[in-house]
């Protein structure tokens, strides 16, 4: 039986929602063989907890946990090798990987073990007419999509940017869990020890789960214009979004904001760029948005030819008419409700 | 103490023109045409902080590259400033290579030299930009590996506290020579190169070789029959919009902005 596999990233004691992203994606693969198809989830933890249990609502058939004490800590020098003895058991054909920051180490580490390839950061996968995956990953800043194959060795590899498909539920079987053997565990190279990570809870709304993000740009050219653009966005509901520059600059201190090849891939309903040029770099992490506007005071910047509406403008003056419209907008709002409360 | 620290380096079309690059209607190739090479950015970061690490504890810096002839020029920047030695591999049979290929043709060289104590490279390189490089090359060369480094302390001779990036934080490590580091822009900002380091790089030798120069590379591991994965076909995304303007004074675009805004489906 063909075996299609998904890394189960922890995070803090939970499945972290790329997976889910790629549980949803492996099923979809799935249906483009006649055959059965095994959907795995492949897990290594401290503790399992629940975590079956959800990866079981999104699709995971069959689960391979390896629990253990010194799993406790993500450390390539004990999780990868463990992941290739399983891969040569259990000779899976597919095997996806979020492409976050454990994901886009882990993979390659394995693939170096078992001599297989990986397809970084796809934005897309199919099944070809031959049963081979298809991968989609971009080069020259997204500037280029190049389909990725891997005929020869398995599994087929590949590593998907979060937010890249969407996570869906589906009521499957109960899931069977099957025990990963974890002997050798103990040989692991003792040269790198991992200490401690540090996670900083930021107060704003992640981008990649507003429903609107105002991005600002080099072209907001002071810390000011950002917390204006960062009080606009809160006036809307939604999050700040940023380019490389803001955060090089200081303007943006987290680099959780940025939108593009190296940041997030973000598809609210609406997008909003603030002085933003429209490097392929950043136009690649937004250009899947629902409505895309963008303000430049030059009237030939790129960002326009990805643009629904787009107005010439400077963000100096731009911003705070908008802050007073949104505020104007929303107190009348609120005396309207009040009227029709009494 | 004193640390022979290898920098992988890797020539690349320079990112602020990436706009410029297009398909070939009729070849189907990709075409740079114009846009000058140069060495990957973050490169020149691991280049940078090999260069402190020699001026704290002595020793050496070899640059390398797996690449054209012409990375010639490349290693010469990288020589002028500051690095040692340059080592430039260059064979059609290296052509082609993936990750897997190139991080196991650089690892057989290194390993040549017989005397690593770390490895340095930039995370990801500006145009392929997997990212699967360092942590390749440390599993071909039995070092422990971290990506996306963007603090190195030291702790004790050859031991290290190194901080990677992790969502929404970091993490911290420990790490004991030998070591290969894939990191990113914030560990370093690379110096100026002066007159005098581009005089000085004249005098610094360049070793090239190929691949029988490489003791013990085996030819099912390099090049593109090396390579498990294989390039299928390019397209350029579509990614172009209707862009209508928005006109008047600013006041009337504001207006036009919050409308358009509602019919995406927000509430204000
Ligand atoms: C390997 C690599 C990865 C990268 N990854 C990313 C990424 O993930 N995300 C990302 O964003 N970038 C990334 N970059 C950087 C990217 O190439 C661009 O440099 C960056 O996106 C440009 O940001 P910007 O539009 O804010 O700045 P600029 O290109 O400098 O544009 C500023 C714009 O503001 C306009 N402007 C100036 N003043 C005003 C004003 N007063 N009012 C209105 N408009 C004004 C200007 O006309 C200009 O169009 C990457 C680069 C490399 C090499």
């Amino acid at each position: 039986m063909k075996k299609i596999w998904v890394y189960a990233e922890e995070v803090q004691g939970e499945i972290s929602k790329v997976t889910l992203e790629l549980l949803s994606k492996a099923k979809e693969l799935a249906k483009a063989f006649s055959h059965e198809v095994e959907i795995g989830a492949v897990l290594l933890t401290k503790g399992i907890g629940e975590m079956t249990e959800t990866l079981e609502a999104y699709g995971a058939e069959v689960v391979y946990a390896g629990e253990d004490d010194r799993l406790e800590a993500y450390c390539h020098t004990t999780y990868a090798p463990v992941l290739a003895r399983l891969i040569k058991k259990e000779d899976p054909d597919i095997f996806l990987f979020g492409a976050t920051q454990i994901g886009s180490e882990l993979a390659p580490t394995v693939a170096a073990i078992v001599k297989t390839g990986v397809a970084a950061h796809c934005v897309d996968l199919r099944i070809g007419d031959d049963g081979l995956l298809i991968s989609e990953v971009p080069a020259f800043g997204g500037k280029i999509i190049g389909e990725i194959l891997i005929p020869k060795c398995r599994p087929q590899m590949a590593s998907i940017k979060p937010g890249t498909f969407i996570a869906t539920e589906s009521c499957v079987k109960c899931s069977v869990v099957k025990k990963i053997d974890l002997t050798g565990l103990e040989d692991a190279d003792k040269r790198l020890i991992p200490l401690k990570t540090c996670v900083t809870k930021s107060e704003a709304k992640p981008i990649d789960e507003a429903e609107i993000v105002i991005a600002g740009g080099y072209g907001l050219c002071c810390s000011e214009n950002w917390s204006r653009l960062q009080e606009l966005a809160e006036l809307l509901g939604g999050a700040a979004g940023s380019t490389r520059p803001c955060l090089d600059e200081g303007w943006a201190d987290n680099e959780q904001t940025m939108i593009g090849t190296s940041g997030k891939s973000i598809r609210p309903k609406v997008y909003m760029g603030f002085g933003i040029s429209g490097a392929t770099h950043h136009i690649c992490g937004m250009k899947d948005s629902g409505l895309v506007i963008s303000i430049n005071k030059d009237k030939n910047a790129n960002i326009f030819g990805v643009s629904d509406y787009y107005a010439v403008s400077d963000v100096n003056e731009i911003l705070p008419i908008l802050i007073d419209l949104v505020r104007s907008s929303k107190a009348t709002a609120a005396e309207k409700g009040e009227k029709e409360c009494h | 103490m004193s640390l022979h620290i290898v920098v992988c380096i890797k020539p690349v079309p320079d990112p602020d023109h990436y706009d410029r690059v297009t398909i070939a209607p009729d070849t189907k190739r990709i075409v740079r045409e114009g846009i000058p090479t140069v060495i990957n950015a973050v490169d020149k970061c691991a280049l940078e902080k090999a260069l402190q690490l020699r001026a704290q504890y002595g020793g050496k810096v070899t640059v390398i590259t797996m690449s054209l002839p012409s990375a010639d020029t490349n290693l010469r920047e990288a020589l002028a400033m500051g690095a040692d030695e340059g080592i430039l591999l260059t064979d059609r049979a290296f052509a082609g290579a993936d990750t897997l290929a190139t991080s196991y043709t650089l690892a057989k060289a290194i390993s040549q030299l017989g005397d690593a104590d770390l490895v340095m490279l930039g995370a990801e390189s500006a145009d392929g930009a997997t990212g699967q490089v360092p942590s390749q090359l440390g599993e071909w060369l039995k070092m422990p590996h971290l990506w996306n480094v963007f603090s190195i302390e030291d702790v004790e001779e050859k031991k290290y506290r190194i901080k990677t990036k992790y969502e929404n934080g970091y993490k911290e490590w420990e790490g004991t020579l030998p070591l290969v580091l894939g990191v990113s822009r914030e560990l370093a900002k690379p110096r100026h190169i002066g007159a005098m380091g581009i005089i000085k790089a004249k005098n610094k030798p360049i070793t090239v070789l190929g691949k029988n120069d490489i003791c013990g590379i085996e030819d099912e591991y390099i090049g593109l029959s090396g390579s498990p994965t294989q390039a299928g076909e390019i397209r350029t995304p579509e990614m172009g919009r209707s862009g209508h303007k928005l006109e008047g004074t600013t006041e009337e675009i504001g207006i036009q902005i919050l409308e358009k805004i509602r019919a995406g489906g927000i509430t204000i």
